[in-house]
């Protein structure tokens, strides 16, 4: 077994995050609303030597499985990972992040004068751009830096 | 065609904005023609910031077509003050109202009413976002003097926050129209704008100097540079005198140049401009009731 192997350890079932960038896991943990209150049982492996990356974060969170929308949005900021499906301590399916055409309710937008921003009951709403995410509303474009807008629930 | 909310000037095909403007033209001919024609509509008007010329236009056009207005007032006197979500105030005013007119500060407002009401909505500005009736009748004040394809237009001043700018320049990629902007660094057209040119196959041709491009220029549409915008007095003086013209700033001008302006201005345009054969301001505002006449029109014949 390699050393980063044994850093973080097999588990029988859940959902595994790996070849994030570098930095990104906590921001990975907030998409998924994840603060260790519910009690599932999360690793994570930070800065994890990797012969593709050089260095990456690694997610393991053992009985959960990713909706769908948190894939979409997991793809905006870590578009290089991959998410393996573990049951029984084997990945039964491994898929690659495609960047979803838009996401709801996951950014805030940047623009204080943002009528999402003014208290109205009303989702965020971005188109995902080539490079970055478009606000339906005010037309705002984010480029850099998406995760300092991930709305932690 | 179903006109169903006008948000944004990216709506507008080149076939909506003439089918407008004509209109406007035919209304603008023979204005009794139309005297009664929706003698039982109903216009709300929702301003949630001050406003003249767009309030007073609206109002202007609906009773000239026979309709009337219910008007929420002033945001002070109304259940805004209360604490009423803005999706409440509209769901309310659809109920009493044929279409609806807003005019809100935040950006985004109208694109989010209109997934609330089902009655037509017209964006009267939101924000630094978008301006579209304004943009319609420059283009009628701009077809009726320089035509709108084979045109050179530079859009001068505040390009970064002013919305007319934003709406009229998506709607010119519609023509054959070379738009050059002239603005500070600091003020330039925002990246929004800049990606919407971009994608439409326009070219962003961006100035800092009005001299570099005026004689080329048909159309010169000035907008007001907004003293509140800047952190910095001192940063403020600096540019604003540079970006006002006077019958010095036209001796390079076209003969047939049309100088336009939304208003209100401060200083931008002197008032020795306003006798010259350039100034088109005041005819340009003076378009709003027709051209908004032939809005209203054509959107309540068609959800009759």
């Amino acid at each position: 077994m390699s050393d980063h192997q044994l850093r973080v350890s097999k588990i029988p079932r859940g959902t595994v995050i790996d070849h994030i960038r570098a930095g990104q896991a906590l921001n990975v943990l907030a998409i998924l609303g994840i603060d260790g209150r519910a009690g599932e049982t999360v690793s994570v492996g930070m800065n994890i030597p990797s012969d593709q990356m050089s260095q990456k974060d690694i997610v393991k969170v053992e009985g959960r499985e990713l909706s769908q929308d948190e894939v979409d949005v997991l793809s905006l900021i870590a578009p290089e990972a991959t998410i393996n499906i573990i049951r029984e301590y084997e990945v039964v399916e491994k898929q690659y992040l495609e960047r979803p055409e838009r996401v709801v309710g996951v950014l805030s937008c940047p623009n204080h004068n943002c009528i999402t921003n003014a208290n109205e009951p009303v989702e965020t709403k971005f188109d995902v751009l080539d490079e970055g995410v478009r606000c339906e509303y005010c037309e705002t474009i984010v480029r850099e830096d998406l995760a300092a807008h991930i709305a932690v629930k | 065609m179903r006109h169903d909310h006008l948000i944004t000037a990216k709506q507008l095909s080149r076939e909506n904005v003439e089918a407008v403007l004509d209109r406007a033209a035919e209304i603008d001919a023979d204005p009794a023609a139309f005297a009664d024609r929706h003698d039982d509509a109903i216009l709300g008007l929702c301003f949630f910031e001050p406003s003249t010329r767009t309030k007073m236009s609206f109002e202007t056009a609906i009773k000239r077509l026979g309709g009337d207005i219910v008007d929420m007032g002033s945001v002070e006197s109304s259940s805004v003050k209360k604490g009423e979500s803005l999706a409440d105030t509209a769901r309310v005013i659809e109920g009493y109202a044929d279409a609806m007119v807003l005019r809100h500060p935040s950006q985004g407002a109208a694109k989010m009413v209109s997934e609330f009401v089902d009655v037509p909505l017209l964006n009267a500005g939101d924000g630094a976002g978008h301006h579209p009736t304004q943009t319609l009748l420059d283009l009628y004040t701009i077809r009726e003097n320089a035509g709108l394809d084979d045109l050179t237009i530079g859009i001068m001043g505040d390009l970064k926050y002013g919305r007319t700018v934003h709406s009229l320049a998506n709607a010119l990629t519609n023509f054959d129209a070379d738009q050059h902007f002239i603005s500070p660094e600091s003020l330039k057209l925002p990246r929004s704008v800049r990606y919407d040119l971009h994608e439409s196959g326009a070219m962003v041709r961006e100035h800092t100097e009005l001299d570099e491009i005026l004689p080329a220029l048909d159309v010169l549409y000035v907008t007001r540079i907004q003293r509140e915008r800047f952190p910095d007095e001192n940063e403020y003086q600096q540019v604003a005198g540079e970006y006002g013209i006077d019958l010095e700033t036209l001796e390079s001008a076209k003969d047939d140049l049309t100088v336009m302006h939304p208003l209100p201005r401060v200083d931008e345009i002197a008032p020795e401009v306003d006798d010259t054969k350039y100034a088109t301001y005041f005819e340009q505002a003076h378009n709003g009731v027709p051209v908004r006449m032939a809005l209203l029109d054509r959107m309540l014949e068609d959800n009759r």
